[in-house]
């Protein structure tokens, strides 16, 4: 029971990741890649500033502006030099490697006796069983900020990102600077990452710099597990799945190392399978395209 | 009204591929004036509407619109004042949005874009009243992706979106030569609708001869990135596609002989 209950805090934790990589990946049809550091960046600005004595909520706040400035940064250097946008994502992963060394001072920051947000949830007895309390108040913090995410998304602003990613030459002769809009919603998008980081970091008690390797990854597979399971490309569903993807995909890792699977094996078969749901749509295309000219 | 004067746009400058695609052009299009761009393929009049929309700033030269200079004004800037509409059909619309959703993106043309909410149900009796207008049925399906649409009905409705806010000037770049004949009358149709309901400043690009004859008040013919005809006024209410041909077939003639003859030619004979 409790491991099943860890896995799916994880999983709903990891959402805000995958509500990132939703942005990036199906707003503006690129892998943003900065999301490896900025994770990262999340959990070392918060356990730093959580040793360091500050309020977990403030930490994990700040934790949330410093995402959301390597997001800008990625978003300036892919729109206003022209560099492509995997390339902006690896240039500011790169150098946050370096940026979270310096906050943290060491590679791994543990924070098993600090206060956090996870203590301070624990601490108000909401409930009697303490892991439900903590998964219950994660599922209400994902359910705010995709339901804030979703209304966004509806507004003028929000409505102009979308058509940025959807039709960039169309929206330019609307009279929206689609460069602004592409570095707000990296901006957000990892503000989201560097949140599920910190949060991330509060509930395994550590950070580490090593903690975002795969990340992006993992983030698709969620993005792309929610799609098949709800089936429906409108916003509302998409964000609901991309929220589901992760929890499902989380459970499915549970479950495989539970039966034996080697951890180490874990990001080769995340690969592996991402690789094929990326494939399948367009292979099964070509399938039925020849079924009809054979009949 | 829109002033151009010696605008000038060379692609590619100083390769082997260089191409002068306008050559100090200059001319004035009064308010309300209709002007048909024509000329054959590199003749510049796709590029002369690209440069008066923004997609590239001139080497040289200037334009003015309404008095005001646009010259170095990026092109999501004068989007404020100038509807598009493109030659491809698939790109004035946002596929994955729908109807509704390309609409109201283009209610905010050139005005800011905020936190209030994109789509107001008040807002909704409007948009079905105009897309009604199209008459093409699309007015019950606002919530469907415009991408399931065909070619002819996103631009029926690109061109109502780009007139939706009553632009300065409206540019069409050949927005009927991807469309079936009995579809791009239908848009001819709504264009000529559109344009005199509210005497819209336009300049159009096409291909196509009977077009040009038959809609606006003037013809701009280019060739090698310069207006060689500009035909207005009672000439252009009398001028027939055959007329047309002609001077195309002048054009291509004096391409055919090289300028130190031409001009010696001229001299002896003209």
């Amino acid at each position: 029971m409790s491991l099943l209950v860890g896995a799916i805090t994880i999983g709903l934790i990891l959402a805000l990741l995958a509500l990132g990589i939703f942005i990036s990946f199906k707003i503006f049809n690129f892998a943003d890649i900065t999301a490896e550091g900025s994770i990262t960046l999340g959990a070392s600005i918060a356990a730093a500033l959580i040793v360091a004595g500050v309020d977990p909520v403030t930490a994990t706040i700040i934790a949330m502006f410093g995402g959301f400035i390597a997001g800008a940064l990625t978003g300036i250097i892919h729109t206003k030099f022209n560099i492509n946008g995997l390339l902006s994502g690896i240039l500011v992963m790169t150098a946050l490697y370096s940026i979270n060394l310096h906050i943290m001072g060491k590679s791994n920051l543990p924070l098993l006796s600090e206060d956090t947000i996870i203590t301070q949830i624990e601490s108000l007895n909401l409930m009697a069983n303490k892991e439900m309390t903590i998964l219950l108040s994660t599922l209400l913090i994902v359910s705010v900020f995709g339901i804030v995410l979703y209304l966004f998304l509806k507004t003028n602003l929000g409505t102009a990102m979308r058509a940025t990613g959807n039709n960039p030459q169309m929206i330019r002769a609307l009279g929206v600077n689609t460069n602004h809009m592409i570095i707000l919603g990296l901006a957000i998008a990892n503000a989201l990452i560097a949140l599920s980081g910190a949060i991330l970091a509060q509930f395994q008690g550590f950070a580490d710099v090593q903690m975002g390797i795969g990340m992006l990854v993992w983030g698709l597979a969620s993005v792309i597990i929610g799609e098949a399971v709800i089936g429906d490309k409108s916003i509302g569903s998409l964000i609901v799945g991309a929220v589901l993807g992760s929890l499902i995909f989380r459970l499915l890792v549970a479950i495989a190392l539970r039966w034996g699977m080697n951890p180490n094996d874990l990001k080769l078969i995340t690969a592996i399978f991402v690789f094929i749901a990326l494939v399948l749509p367009g292979l099964s295309k070509k399938f039925k395209k020849r079924g009809v000219t054979v009949k | 009204m829109i002033t151009i004067t010696n605008l000038s746009k060379t692609f590619n400058a100083g390769t082997p591929n260089e191409v002068c695609a306008l050559d100090n052009v200059s001319c004035t299009i009064d308010k309300g004036s209709f002007v048909v761009l024509l000329g054959t393929n590199g003749s510049g009049k796709s590029t002369l509407l690209n440069a008066v929309a923004g997609n590239f700033f001139p080497d040289s030269g200037k334009i003015l619109l309404d008095g005001s200079d646009i010259t170095n004004l990026q092109e999501h800037k004068r989007a404020k004042y100038i509807g598009r509409v493109f030659q491809n059909p698939f790109s004035g619309t946002a596929p994955d949005m729908t109807i509704a959703e390309n609409i109201t993106l283009a209610v905010r043309r050139g005005r800011s874009r905020g936190l209030g909410w994109a789509l107001p149900l008040s807002s909704v009796d409007e948009f079905k009243k105009r897309v009604k207008s199209l008459n093409m049925g699309l007015e019950e399906r606002l919530d469907s992706p415009i991408g399931k649409l065909s070619g002819g009905q996103r631009q029926a409705l690109t061109l109502l979106m780009a007139t939706w806010l009553k632009p300065k000037l409206l540019l069409l770049d050949e927005h009927t030569a991807a469309l079936d004949p009995k579809t791009a009358n239908k848009v001819i149709q709504l264009t000529e609708e559109v344009v005199s309901k509210d005497n819209l400043t336009t300049m159009m690009v096409t291909h196509s001869m009977q077009q040009a004859v038959n809609m606006g008040d003037r013809i701009l013919m280019l060739n090698n990135g310069k207006i060689v005809y500009d035909i207005k006024g009672e000439e252009k209410k009398r001028i027939k596609t055959h007329d047309l041909l002609a001077l195309f077939d002048e054009i291509r003639k004096r391409e055919q002989v090289d300028p130190t003859t031409a001009e010696m030619l001229i001299s002896n004979y003209v």
